[in-house]
């Protein structure tokens, strides 16, 4: 399926009551869609993602990526912006949380909304996708290669958002490169483990001859034929869980 | 992956970027994904100024074994300075 869209910059306001610029994409269709909100990777709110968000709207979704490091950098190019997120070490999992929270709700109000929302993030997107959907009422998750799910690193910031996972409130579509090792595959292992102690549902796909970041076309990372059998979970996952069609 | 491993040291000096020269006041090094060199992972360095904003940057991204060469050759030719040249 290949919509028409429209893709444009928005603002509007967070959870915080702060204006948060964002990306909307929505698909032309005179039925009830799904959402999508996109969480960009960590070097930042850039083409790249953005063409993501057309993806999804080109694929019969509405989507939005809010550009998480908008507060400490308003005017900034997104390189800079990520280095000033990078310096201060990172965007604090509240603020992630209630800026999912207020693009779900900016989607649901949205006319030609089904009120169902999914939520997806690349690379530390990822973990952030898990972190939203243990957070927020969702209908469906991607996670696609997110480190610091299970493990944490005493010399960062980050830490493992394990204690969460009980209350994950949707289907979670997990992607993974065999090659990488942030997560590793035994890192995989063990949320795969977890998840089943915790009676979730969810899916998970490793591919061999990838690592992190296959999805990224812009990177030497990019795994095409990968990203394609990929994207094609993508759509069969939102199908059935954001789609009124099944 | 990204790191999230950020050394920061306060530095004096300037440094030009897209806007000009500017007034550094602060580094910061890390290992992480760069924006255009193309590798995974990268030696990232910034000078920066927060006070005057995020665009007030001059960055680098290298690989490993440039950044340990850039390392040493600073430290070189900072020990080859003439005698009574160092500034604080």
């Amino acid at each position: 399926m290949t919509s028409n869209l429209r893709a444009e910059t928005i603002h509007f306001d967070s959870y915080d009551g702060n204006s948060v610029e964002a990306y909307l994409a929505t698909t032309e269709s005179d039925e009830k869609v799904g959402g999508v909100v996109v969480i960009h990777h960590f070097p930042g709110y850039d083409e790249a993602t953005k063409e993501i968000v057309r993806k999804f709207a080109a694929n019969g979704y509405n989507a939005v990526c809010v550009n998480l490091y908008c507060r400490e950098s308003p005017d900034a190019s997104p390189d800079d912006a990520a280095a000033a997120a990078r310096a201060s070490g990172g965007v604090p999992d509240d603020q992630l949380v209630g800026d999912v929270g207020a693009v779900a709700k900016y989607l649901h109000a949205l006319a030609n909304s089904n009120q169902k929302v999914g939520v997806i993030g690349y690379c530390s997107g990822g973990r952030q996708s898990v972190l939203s959907a243990c957070s927020l009422n969702l209908d469906a998750a991607v996670d696609c290669y997110g480190a610091f799910v299970v493990e944490s690193r005493s010399e960062s910031t980050m830490t493992s958002i394990v204690e969460l996972l009980p209350n994950l409130s949707c289907p979670l579509l997990g992607l993974f490169g065999v090659e990488d090792q942030h997560p590793s595959p035994e890192q995989t292992e063990t949320l795969r483990e977890l998840l089943t102690k915790h009676n979730k549902d969810f899916t998970f796909h490793e591919y061999d001859g990838a690592g992190h970041a296959f999805f990224a076309v812009d990177r030497p990372s990019y795994r095409p034929e990968v990203a394609t059998e990929a994207w094609g979970e993508i759509w069969k996952f939102y199908g059935q869980h954001l789609s009124d069609k099944k | 992956m990204c790191t999230y491993d950020t050394e920061r040291i306060t530095v004096t000096g300037s440094a030009k970027g897209a806007d000009g020269w500017f007034r550094a006041t602060d580094a910061t090094i890390s290992y992480d994904h760069p924006v255009h060199f193309g590798a995974g992972h990268a030696l990232l360095v910034d000078l920066i100024n927060p006070a005057l904003g995020a665009s007030s940057r001059v960055g680098l991204e290298l690989n490993a074994e440039s950044a340990r060469e850039l390392a040493l050759a600073i430290l070189r030719s900072l020990e080859s300075v003439p005698a009574g040249l160092l500034e604080s």
